[in-house]
């Protein structure tokens, strides 16, 4: 029974690692042949003279040199929304209700993790440091966030949220709105009370600026050399351990069972003897802990913060949530990494493809026209069951 | 010993207001009222007491009982011509009174999607944009500029159509905010509530993406820098001689133009908002109110019931986007200019702040609720910011724990903190009175016959008292 126990416990705990590993290797794989097909369309027309002219590269062979960096970034950026989808994910799966204000957790993660690490780049403690110092401090920073995060997450459940349990649906949405929207001018205050500036810049410390060359290949007689910054790393290492966590603690765990069974159906796990209040506050510490943390790794990754930047985040991150199948752990992975990479491709291939008429500019609304498509053509999300509406 | 004061103290008020109620004492107290509060206003322009006093004029005649045809004598002398001279007196309560207007009427707008029809639509400004464009883009240079990038425009070029299209415009932003609606409801109505709002949220910056970025392959929108200058409706000579005739000695300095411009628009608002009102409340009686009311409180039974789902959640998106877009003309015309900055998500959710606070569905709520709204971040929280400065400036140091006020960071600025006044409002209302401070008629009657058996089947956009909060759903 114990050996049993002991397996399924590794299983749940390795079983992301290979959905994760599909799920990159498919949507990279689906999107680049569609973007190379598209290249490979247009290489006939206008846009072709305009590439060759800057270029001096076919648009086929631009958008193939490109590729590799672009998929790494779009990886990157995936795991990034991923890991704050699941924190809407998590409590919409438990409560049904969008937790808007979890933008404004992820803030307040990244700011708690960039605040420490500016301390200790004062106090001195981030220069001439051996490497593993400076992942060690990291490591700390991104864990202090996530204390930081997941209490302030526990303390808005109790406060704003609660009092409004049972209430029609809209209600503690609206909330969740005044939340979000008094968090951003809270953090503003905070911050610009202290130096007087409310954005800040995480310290430059480490290797994780540098690059690791990955390799050079020789396409015709262009060479391309691929390479990744460590910091794109240490976000996707991070961002894939706290995803096998929580699929372990969700799927293999007597408190994730719990936390099952009160997503399922609420009377029922109160007559089983669950306290269905202390569940969904730690379902509020555990999403708001993956904001947190997911906050510092946003940090690390694009390096300037201010207290607004969880709003188009979190709102990307709730459209891969939705896109995934929201309520869906694995779900919320999958969308991420789509929406990730198809930014990252509207990002860097709309420009050129428009001949400069479309700039990267359009790649924020993007998560918005994709939320809609999947919306109107299949609610449920690409993983989700169609699910009766709750009365 | 609070309780016994707070009793005695609610005791006293009801007797006053029943003593108030009787016979023809209202029709004197609210003349009184009246009176002292433009008084007040006249003699002491700077002082915001003395406004809010005036103001709570409308309270006051909202309140006590009389006959509706002197209310609405008293209310229009009041708007039509007391408004104007207290106004123009200072020019920054007419600004404020303007601004008042201009939120109401957006206010009441988004009151039929949300409060009526109980679709939560958080990309509201969407519609107001889109009218402030129409009237931007052909009522400027623009139509000659597509070519240009911004900020390189030739001088001396001509407007593109004469100043008094305005009035075409601002009757076809009616149709076009309109069909912007029903464009954006069409795909989206089917959705779930929360669905539908972010689905908005998302429409909305998508409105003001493209209001940024149509700078380029052809300058629409002239990007970030916006649009100026936006011609304004000319004002007939003839007119303005008379009023200045009558204007200048009551507020003692001659009027200028700008300050006419000023009237005008805040008259044009308040046109739209007696129109917004009169539709409404029409509206809301009518078997469409009544249909919106089903939807709102349960759409299976409504559908049920024979009620046309999808034709009528799109016609409250119409309804409430095409008063959003003949706002949005008159706010390019009065401002002269538009930018991207203005139509941002904060002020969807201010809008919406004003709604909620004032009471879902509820007319002369919505109206309060902008006011207030509008007072506490015009009014109240530049007043801080203005203390504040002066403080920074002096030498003063707070005694106790001794830090010298110019210490204090520039960026504690009380004006630029209006998200986390949104915020307050919308939590604290939603917790302690969600229905708002003037509930809807129809929701006090639900109110007063509440059935805690039923609440389970309660409404989605209904909110109700917190009394039955614990309970598992």
């Amino acid at each position: 029974m114990r050996r049993f126990y002991e397996s399924a416990a590794l299983r749940e705990l390795l079983r992301p690692l290979g959905q994760i590993a599909v799920f990159v290797t498919v949507s990279s794989a689906v999107l680049s042949i569609l973007i190379l097909f598209l290249a490979f369309l247009l290489r006939g027309t206008a846009v072709n003279q305009l590439t060759l002219s800057h270029y001096k590269v076919d648009i086929f062979f631009y958008t193939l040199q490109n590729l590799p960096q672009v998929l790494i970034d779009g990886v990157t950026l995936g795991f990034v929304y991923a890991a704050i989808a699941l924190g809407y994910t998590m409590v919409y799966g438990v409560l049904e209700f969008i937790n808007f204000a979890h933008s404004e957790i992820f803030a307040i993660g990244a700011f708690v993790g960039v605040e420490l690490l500016i301390a200790l780049a004062k106090a001195g403690q981030l220069s001439s440091i051996p490497l593993w110092g400076a992942y060690a401090w990291l490591a700390l920073a991104i864990v202090v966030a996530m204390v930081f995060a997941g209490a302030m997450a526990t303390l808005m459940e109790m406060t704003a949220y609660r009092p409004l349990r049972g209430a029609p649906r809209l209600v503690p949405l609206i909330s969740a709105i005044g939340v979000s929207f008094f968090l951003q001018d809270a953090i503003r205050l905070v911050e610009s009370l202290t130096t007087g500036q409310f954005h800040r810049i995480i310290p430059t410390f480490g290797n994780f600026d540098q690059r690791l060359s990955i390799g050079r290949f020789s396409i015709g007689a262009t060479t391309l050399s691929v390479n990744m910054q460590y910091k794109s790393i240490v976000v996707i290492v991070a961002a894939v351990m706290m995803l096998m966590l929580l699929n372990y603690l969700v799927n293999a765990t007597k408190m994730g069972m719990a936390i099952r069974a009160v997503a399922q159906d609420r009377p029922t796990a109160s007559l089983m003897g669950i306290n269905v209040n202390r569940y969904i506050t730690l379902t509020f510490l555990v999403g708001g802990a993956l904001g947190g943390a997911a906050g510092v790794l946003y940090a690390l990754k694009f390096t300037r913060i201010d207290p607004f930047v969880g709003f188009f985040p979190g709102l990307k991150a709730f459209a891969a949530a939705v896109l995934g199948g929201i309520g869906n752990l694995t779900g919320a992975l999958l969308g991420g990494i789509v929406l990730g990479l198809l930014e990252t491709f509207a990002g860097s291939y709309l420009s050129v493809f428009t001949m400069g008429a479309f700039g990267a500019e359009y790649k924020d609304i993007l998560a918005f026209g994709i939320l809609i498509v999947v919306l109107i053509f299949r609610p449920a999300g690409l993983l989700g069951e169609q699910v009766e509406q709750k009365a | 010993m609070i309780a016994t004061i707070k009793s005695l103290l609610s005791g006293a008020a009801r007797q006053c207001e029943h003593w108030l109620q009787q016979g023809k004492r209202p029709y004197a107290f609210t003349c009184v009222y009246l009176a002292l509060g433009t008084a007040s206003v006249f003699f002491s322009p700077r002082s915001l007491i003395a406004f809010i006093f005036f103001l709570s004029t409308a309270l006051v005649v909202y309140y006590l009982k009389m006959d509706s045809r002197f209310k609405l004598a008293l209310a229009g002398f009041a708007l039509l011509v007391l408004v104007p001279i207290v106004g123009i007196r200072n020019i920054f309560y007419l600004e404020v009174i303007f601004q008042i207007s201009v939120f109401t009427a957006l206010a009441l707008g988004l009151n039929i999607v949300v409060g009526f029809a109980g679709l939560l639509d958080l990309g509201y400004v969407a519609f107001y944009a889109v009218g402030a464009y129409l009237w931007a883009f052909f009522g400027s240079q623009q139509p000659y500029l597509l070519h240009y990038i911004p900020g390189t425009a030739p001088p001396g070029t001509p407007f593109f159509l004469p100043a008094d299209m305005f009035y075409l415009f601002a009757f076809l932003a009616v149709i076009v905010a309109a069909f912007t609606g029903i464009i954006l409801g069409l795909p989206v109505l089917r959705l779930r509530g929360d669905y539908l709002a972010i689905v908005t949220l998302g429409f909305g910056e998508v409105i003001r993406v493209l209001a940024n970025n149509l700078d380029k392959p052809l300058n629409f929108t002239n990007g970030p820098q916006g649009i100026t200058p936006i011609q304004r409706p000319s004002l007939p000579e003839p007119l303005r001689n008379a009023l200045s005739a009558i204007l200048d000695p009551l507020v003692q300095h001659p009027v200028s133009e700008g300050d006419f411009y000023n009237l005008y628009f805040y008259l044009a608002a308040l046109f739209v908002v007696v129109v917004v009102i009169v539709v409404a409340t029409r509206l809301d009686n009518s078997k469409i109110g009544r249909a919106w009311t089903a939807i709102r409180e349960d759409e299976m039974a409504a559908v049920a019931m024979g009620v046309p789902l999808v034709r009528m959640k799109l016609l409250a998106f119409a309804a409430g986007a095409s008063f959003a877009g003949v706002m949005g003309v008159l706010f390019a015309a009065s401002r002269t200019f538009v930018s991207p900055e203005s139509f941002s998500f904060m002020q969807s959710i201010g809008v919406l702040s004003m709604v909620i606070l004032g009471g879902l569905g509820s007319i002369p709520g919505v109206i309060l609720g902008a006011t207030v709204v509008i007072i506490l971040n015009l009014q109240v929280l530049m007043g801080l910011s203005l203390y504040l400065s002066q403080l920074r400036q002096s030498d003063a140091v707070i005694p106790i724990i001794n830090f010298a006020w110019k210490n204090l960071s520039t960026q504690l600025d009380p004006a630029k903190y209006q998200r986390m006044l949104f915020g307050i409002i919308l939590v604290l209302m939603m917790i302690y009175r969600p229905a708002g401070l003037i509930p809807a008629e129809r929701r006090k009657r639900e109110l007063s016959t509440h059935d805690p058996e039923n609440s389970g089947s309660r409404s989605e956009a209904a909110p109700e008292p917190p009394e039955d909060a614990d309970a598992p759903a």
